[in-house]
């Protein structure tokens, strides 16, 4: 609050600020306490992090195709023979999910997003805890550092899947790689909760004068809520991951059963007799899914909710057209939010857990569908009436529409039971989810930086290269998840280092057996070159990303002439962002207002 | 129509692949129906043919009924949906229809262990059956199974049986399944489960009747170490 205070005084003091700026390079770039420069900080280890993810899963992608064969050009680094062994392959899965999850999506979303465009939308300094903001970045860095350099220790990676579930992920088989993990996760979870505690106080405390909360940009509801979620959901998987973390190396058995037997080694009531290793049983292996899902589900919201909140700023502006229903997706938005919770054990449907509780879960789990139809079909029908502009960010947020859509609903048959027989744990599933997060958070997550960049860079980015990106990954992002699908339905199983060829071979096969696999093997070709051509596009990305810093066409302070607060700034935004301090007079998408001068109606004009 | 892709050889699939049917058809429907409104308001109010945009908050009562109408048709599908899961979840893994046989599952670092009970239909006699990685039924028969792992968690699934079960080590999990008609299936395990988790795959053989009697005749005595697999008391 200090730092609130200090700023109490607008106008003048924020010329001062400016004056006061010369900050030490490790004050200002490093351990920065600003906003924006965090925001900056979490976007660019996030991007790193999203594209090293994405190089593991290219690498999988092209071994899944040629199953056992050297890998091209990276093979040398792999293994002897140069191919991507079971092993690594587990690794490479286990971490692509991490990564992607926990250190790319969700620190992009969250963490760049929120930090840097949060406290300008609400028209304060700064957030409310500047000091504790740093300690999440460099919480988060070193999450991230531990991670990474897992994959260097003896055995590798975690390698039991990204949702590291015990007795496998327990076991000492799993290799040191799993303990780096718990405590890399331990890490990224702190970091997590210092700032969405932070982003609560800071929506609470310190919106500008005049600005209601009926008057908040929606993204600026959707990062709340998601903290909210942050807040609550990710302490029972910091618990569970000290307990798996004591199973492994304090000889606890949280999660493993009595009498098991590991290879010709068995786990006694006593004291387990496999050799520098102690397990007394009595433990659950069930427990860990519950307290990983009971987080592992509100992270999905936390994924979803952020891009919302980003397609509702880049839709409406887009449109030059209010938000429509902008009350009923404010309340859905809280409603998804609470009900979030209460929808995990729908991935557990095969667990043996029991009819009624299965029963309990697929219901809530049809009922959060209905606030998510609210969002999604205001946002359809905010484009009714507009006079849509077709640039960069709105292509990549009308992609994510109907990409989102096919995720959304891709989803239902897995949220029932019965039909999560035949689904469960195939590449249905990964189709399923890939489709919410890739050309569906991952596309707003464009949308979002090319909508803002100008206010950070004071320069547009290059709109044919933004189209031919945005086109580009629209047909591979298909070309890779949409045959995912059809390989799930056929029954094709997920984590399968050899991507199903084990069950068409034709030693195997022969003599007039059924093989669900060898009609859809061939599928495994089409996706790797698409995943290949995909990483081929983003190197246009990050080429525009780069350039268009030095030689992108210069714009004012408000180039998409746009409403909310973010835009009233200086560009970029000076320390202490605003020049004055901002008061707000009305509604966040003011957009075509009938008699009006202009067809927006900023919300800080008198 | 998931039949169409995925063959169904099982009773309990007969019943699954309806539903899925039904589902299908819903979400279709609202899915081609999402896609032309948005082609259609994309291609309407283009800049080009829409100069100004309209003042619309969407906040108005005859506003508000293009969410609320769609909100509600959901909310109908949602409980056809939900009623009709619940009846097949019932019938495929609930209530478990009488057995005409019982098979032992185990499973373990990577390979499956099933035993049979033999001629005399009784376990832990010297004429068990049991087998790596093959399992012998017969066609029309309904099998209990019980089903459980020694070391990590295993997933039995067949999918031409739309078959699917987790085997949780110090859990002793049931269920059933009868196999429609003869032939030889893929055995796969679905959840991951350490490095081999690609490789343990295992045959299933649906049998006719007699073909069936014969094959449990000639291999009524079992390799004693198979044997020795461990089950947790139920």
């Amino acid at each position: 609050m200090s730092q609130a205070a200090a700023h109490a005084a607008p106008g003048a003091h924020a010329h001062a600020e400016t004056h006061h700026e010369e900050l030490p390079f490790w004050r200002k770039y490093i351990f920065s306490v600003d906003h924006k420069m965090i925001g900056l900080q979490y976007g660019f280890s996030a991007l790193a992090f999203l594209l090293f993810g994405f190089t593991l899963m290219m690498i999988m992608r092209w071994s899944m195709a040629h199953p056992d064969q050297p890998v091209p050009f990276v093979g040398r680094f792999l293994s002897e023979n140069g191919a991507l062994t079971p092993e690594l392959y587990n690794a490479f899965g286990a971490m692509h999910g991490t990564i992607m999850v926990f250190m790319g999506v969700v620190p992009l979303a969250v963490g760049a997003f929120g930090n840097f465009v949060l406290p300008l939308q609400i028209g304060t300094v700064d957030m409310a805890f500047p000091k504790i903001n740093m300690l999440s970045y460099w919480s988060f860095f070193v999450g991230g550092v531990v991670m990474i350099s897992s994959f260097f220790v003896e055995g590798g990676a975690a390698n039991s899947g990204w949702t590291s579930y015990p007795p496998l992920a327990d076991l000492p088989g799993a290799g040191p790689g799993q303990t780096y993990w718990l405590v890399g996760m331990v890490f990224l979870i702190t970091s997590s909760l210092l700032g969405s505690i932070n982003f609560i106080v800071t929506v609470i405390q310190l919106r500008a004068e005049g600005l209601s909360w009926f008057r908040l940009p929606f993204f600026v509801w959707a990062q709340f809520v998601t903290s909210f979620l942050l807040l609550l959901a990710f302490p029972p998987l910091e618990a569970a991951g000290v307990m798996q973390l004591m199973d492994r190396v304090a000889g606890t058995s949280f999660f493993l059963p009595t009498g098991m037997v590991v290879g010709t080694a068995q786990y006694t009531s006593t004291a387990g007799v496999l050799e520098g290793y102690n397990a007394s049983g009595g433990g659950s292996p069930l427990l860990w899914q519950h307290l990983f899902w009971f987080l592992a589900h509100p992270e999905v919201y936390v994924l979803i909710l952020p891009a919302f909140g980003i397609l509702a700023e880049v839709i409406t502006c887009n449109t030059r057209k209010p938000l429509f229903g902008y009350r009923s997706m404010v309340y859905s938005i809280i409603f998804l939010g609470f009900t979030s919770f209460i929808v995990w054990a729908h991935h557990m449907f095969m667990t043996g857990m029991g009819s009624t509780i299965n029963a309990f879960f697929q219901t809530t789990t049809m009922i959060i569908s209905i606030p998510s139809v609210i969002i999604l079909g205001s946002l359809f029908i905010s484009l009714w009436g507009g006079s849509i502009r077709f640039n960069t960010p709105m292509l990549f947020a009308l992609g994510f529409l109907p990409m989102f859509g096919i995720g959304g609903l891709t989803g239902l048959p897995l949220g029932l039971s019965y039909a999560d027989i035949p689904l469960h744990d195939t590449y249905y599933v990964i189709g399923h989810f890939h489709y919410v997060v890739a050309p569906g958070t991952i596309f707003a997550l464009f949308a979002g930086i090319y909508h803002w960049y100008p206010k950070i860079s004071g320069r547009r980015m290059n709109e044919s290269l933004g189209k031919f990106h945005f086109w580009g990954s629209f047909i591979c992002m298909n070309g890779i998840f949409f045959p995912m699908l059809i390989q799930g339905l056929m029954g094709v199983n997920r984590r399968l280092y050899d991507g199903g060829t084990t069950y068409a071979d034709p030693a195997f096969t022969a003599d007039n057996v059924y093989s669900h696999v060898a009609p859809v093997l061939h599928f495994n070709s089409m996706m790797a070159w698409s995943a290949w051509t995909m990483g081929l596009i983003q190197l246009v990305f990050i080429f525009n990303f780069f350039k268009s810093m030095v030689s992108g066409e210069k714009v004012d302070d408000n180039p998409w002439k746009a409403t909310t607060l973010d835009w009233a700034t200086p560009t970029p935004p000076p320390h202490g962002n605003f020049l004055t301090r901002p008061v707000v007079h009305r509604d966040a998408y003011e957009y075509s207002v009938p008699g009006h001068k202009t067809d927006f109606y900023p919300q800080h004009e008198a | 129509m998931i039949d169409l892709l995925l063959k169904n050889a099982s009773r309990s699939g007969v019943e699954i692949d309806k539903l899925f049917d039904l589902i299908t058809f819903l979400v279709g429907f609202w899915f081609l129906l999402a896609e032309a409104v948005l082609f259609g308001l994309v291609f309407r109010f283009h800049r080009s043919r829409s100069p100004r945009a309209l003042y619309v908050s969407g906040e108005e009562k005859h506003q508000k009924r293009w969410i609320a109408v769609p909100h509600v048709l959901v909310l109908l599908c949602d409980v056809v949906i939900i009623a009709g899961t619940m009846l097949v979840w019932s019938h495929v893994k609930q209530q478990l229809p009488p057995a005409d046989a019982v098979v032992r599952i185990g499973s373990q670092q990577w390979a499956w262990v099933f035993t049979l009970p033999g001629p005399d239909g009784v376990f832990d006699t010297p004429d068990d059956i049991a087998r790596v990685n093959e399992l012998h039924v017969r066609s029309g028969a309904v099998y209990h199974f019980e089903l459980t792992a020694q070391d990590v968690i295993h997933c039995f699934s067949v999918p031409a049986f739309r078959l699917k079960q987790d085997a949780v080590p110090g859990r002793l999990i049931k269920g059933w399944f009868a196999a429609l008609e003869p032939g030889r299936y893929d055995i796969q395990c679905a959840e991951m489960c350490g490095i081999g988790h690609g490789l343990m795959a295992a045959s299933l053989y649906v049998e006719e009747k007699e073909q069936h009697a014969r094959w449990l005749q000639e291999n009524a005595a079992p390799p004693r170490e198979l044997v020795a697999f461990r089950f947790p008391n139920p």
